[in-house]
């Protein structure tokens, strides 16, 4: 009988790389490739293109459009354009009385946005009856303040950014949703709230995510705010919702 | 303001300022180009650094690049300059200064007395006409010696970080992971947790924890957890068991408040670590981060590119006596430092520039996952730095730190870099691997079989304190 392996019980309580074997001073080849593996996938997810076909195909009446940031090395090396909605797409977005702007975006994984944003829209519309939504966007080497633009140039009083979190080594397609108030350009990141995490390895649930979001969604318009002093209110929420907003 | 170009082959390069010269003699990155200061070509950086190495040493004590009136910072690098120590090489250009260095004559007695006679600035202005092998070849020479419960810095020593870094900042799970640590002879420069959750009744939690770990096996090293100086004050306060203070710093007043701290917060966090007297062979209590971006980030960097005012962060550090500061190079991002190649110069500049100042630095070697780096590029970079002289660098279980989703270096790469350079722990922390009979007769690090003696005793510990 070969002895127990004394780390088993440990691990339990850390998904850290512990306990891992030697060969002379360096790691075992399994767990070089392990490591090689999650990198390789995070990486993928990083480089990845959103398939536009089947995000439209999926969001019916979904209009395209991009920040001006050309290609993914510029998108890396330059947030700030990353940030702007490139002028040509201004005139795609059709201006109305909406309460809300739904914006699907890469972000840093589009691997996040493929496996998570669809299915999020939908639990997210199913609990938002009565709220003018504007069509949904879907924008592509886009970060969060991306949304800034499009809600303002759409006049929504609301814009809500599906974006694909930064991958890590674990999860490589976790989803983040921020929330802004008023949106035009210039708008600062205390002025948003943050639902992290969204995946399907022991993220937040779709329908949690979207209980939160529609929480947010209506106190931010009953409010006319959102970022610090919502998050503050958010107390009057329940269970992992609670948990999840104040990480 | 002086008249700076120079001319190569029928072009004359000119430079609106000794800013721009800075700026643009800097090796290619990310940041620099972002913030719109990079040279417009590889010819423009050749030609700013071929006027850097004209320009006096002096100049930087006649032009502040940071007005002294609006920056704090500023007025310690000049308030503090030791013109004595300086006097040696003030007659000096840049380029005769880099030459200077590299001589036999400059030897580590010779670079610790000159010290406290530099500036940041003329630091970052001669990193800037070295190659890389000569950010090593001087950096070699500097000796900073720290202590507190070790020694941290004696030549022929890589201490490192024991960073058992948790999700949830669940006990059991950051316990598991310091074990996992000394078993690799990890820890000596300090076991220190970045909290998940950053508030003081948690750092408390957190302390008690590891200062009973560390007081259970009289482990000759210190602990930290890496909370704001302003909740440490608190914890202090509290009863808290708190070796060093911890604080992100950066190279302008600006930068710092968007940090929230303030040389003045700095000097009260450090006078009440000071108070608990609990370091045993020193008094050194001060843990700093640094890493180019930062000031850049926040928009304080005053129109100076990311290495110069980098280094002006090591001017605040040295100001407060560190056990331990460290860069965090590739951590901040590829829109700063965008590949391996940036990452890696990053990071002998920085450690050149803190040595030479007087400042113990160590690194976390370490990238993210949308910076174009893998852990071929960490290789080179702690191979190199260990051969450098880093103070420490910081590790993890197999390189992957689970809560602040990046990747630094394995716990068993300490046994490479130790094993290839012959580098061994801090001489305390040695001596008690060797009391708990966790090294070998080649004093290498054992490999802990499941039925090995230590391990059973420091995972049945912890199995039944669980």
């Amino acid at each position: 009988m070969p002895p127990e392996d004394p780390w088993e019980a440990l691990r339990l309580a850390t998904r850290a790389r512990i306990g891992l074997g030697r060969a002379g001073d360096a790691m075992k080849v399994e767990d070089v490739l392990d490591f090689q593996f999650a990198h390789a996938v995070a990486r993928d997810a990083v480089h990845a293109k959103l398939d536009l076909a089947r995000l439209k195909a999926a969001l019916p009446g979904a209009i395209c459009v991009h920040s001006e940031a050309e290609g993914r090395e510029q998108y890396l090396r330059r947030p700030d354009l990353g940030r702007r909605l490139a002028p040509e797409c201004f005139e795609q977005l059709p201006r109305g009385e909406y309460d809300a702007v739904l914006v699907i975006a890469d972000g840093l994984s589009a691997t996040a946005v493929m496996h998570n944003a669809v299915p999020m829209v939908e639990a997210a519309m199913e609990r938002l009856g009565g709220f003018r939504i504007a069509p949904p966007i879907i924008a592509t080497q886009a970060r969060v303040a991306l949304g800034d633009d499009i809600g303002e140039a759409m006049g929504a009083k609301l814009c809500a950014i599906l974006v694909g979190e930064r991958p890590g080594l674990t999860v490589s397609d976790s989803l983040g949703v921020y929330l802004t108030y008023n949106p035009k350009r210039g708008t600062q990141d205390s002025a948003r709230n943050c639902i992290s995490n969204i995946h399907t390895h022991g993220g937040l649930s779709y329908a949690t995510a979207a209980d939160m979001l529609a929480w947010l969604m209506r106190e931010a318009l009953r409010r006319g705010l959102t970022g610090v002093g919502l998050k503050e209110a958010s107390g009057l929420l329940g269970g992992a919702a609670q948990a999840a907003l104040a990480g | 303001m002086g008249n700076y170009a120079h001319s190569f082959r029928g072009e004359t390069y000119r430079f609106a300022d000794l800013q721009a010269v800075l700026a643009r003699a800097s090796a290619r990155r990310s940041g620099d180009e972002l913030a719109g200061l990079a040279a417009s070509s590889d010819a423009e950086r050749v030609a700013a650094r071929a006027v850097l190495a004209d320009l006096p040493l002096k100049i930087f004590l006649e032009e502040p690049l940071i007005p002294y009136e609006e920056d704090e910072v500023t007025r310690l690098i000049f308030d503090t300059h030791d013109a004595a120590a300086f006097a040696p090489v003030s007659h000096m250009t840049v380029g005769q200064f880099r030459d200077w260095l590299l001589s036999y004559e400059a030897d580590s007695a010779t670079l610790a007395a000159l010290a406290p006679g530099l500036t940041p600035e003329m630091v970052a202005a001669v990193s800037k006409l070295m190659r890389n092998q000569d950010l090593i070849a001087v950096a070699r020479k500097c000796v900073v010696v720290k202590t507190f419960r070790n020694t941290v810095g004696l030549p022929g020593r890589l201490s490192s970080r024991l960073q058992p870094n948790h999700p949830t900042d669940d006990l059991k799970g950051i316990a598991a992971s310091t074990l996992d640590g000394l078993l690799y002879g990890s820890g000596d420069a300090v076991i220190g947790i970045n909290p998940a959750t950053d508030n003081v009744q948690n750092c408390l939690r957190l302390l008690g924890m590891l200062d009973e770990l560390r007081s259970r096996y009289e482990i000759p090293t210190q602990t930290c957890v890496l909370t704001h100086v302003t909740n440490a004050i608190e914890v202090i306060q509290a009863g808290g068991a708190v070796d060093l203070v911890f604080q992100s710093i950066a190279g302008s007043q600006k930068a710092n408040e968007g940090f929230g701290v303030s040389l003045s917060i700095l000097r009260e966090a450090q006078d009440a670590a000071l108070s608990l007297k609990r370091g045993t062979i020193g008094n050194d209590v001060m843990y700093f981060e640094t890493g180019q971006g930062a000031a850049l980030s926040a928009d304080a960097h005053w129109g100076l590119d990311q290495q110069t005012i980098e280094t002006r962060a090591y001017a605040v550090a040295r100001a407060y006596q560190p056990l331990l500061v460290n860069t965090v190079v590739g951590f901040i991002g590829p829109e700063y430092l965008y590949d391996g190649k940036q990452i890696i110069r990053a990071g002998l500049e920085d450690h050149f520039c803190a040595k030479l100042l007087g400042v113990p630095m160590g690194c976390d070697v370490c990238y993210t996952n949308h910076a174009e780096a893998d852990q071929d590029d960490m290789d080179t970079l702690m191979t190199l730095l260990t051969a450098a002289g880093v103070s420490f660098v910081i590790a993890v279980p197999g390189a992957d730190d689970v809560m602040l989703n990046y990747q630094s270096l394995a716990y068993h790469d300490i046994l490479y870099l130790r094993s290839v350079f012959n580098a061994r722990p801090a001489p305390e922390f040695e001596v008690w691997l060797e009391k708990m009979d966790m090294v070998d007769r080649a004093g290498r690090m054992k490999l802990p079989t499941p039925s090995n003696a230590v391990l059973q005793r420091l995972i049945g510990d912890h199995r039944d304190a669980a």
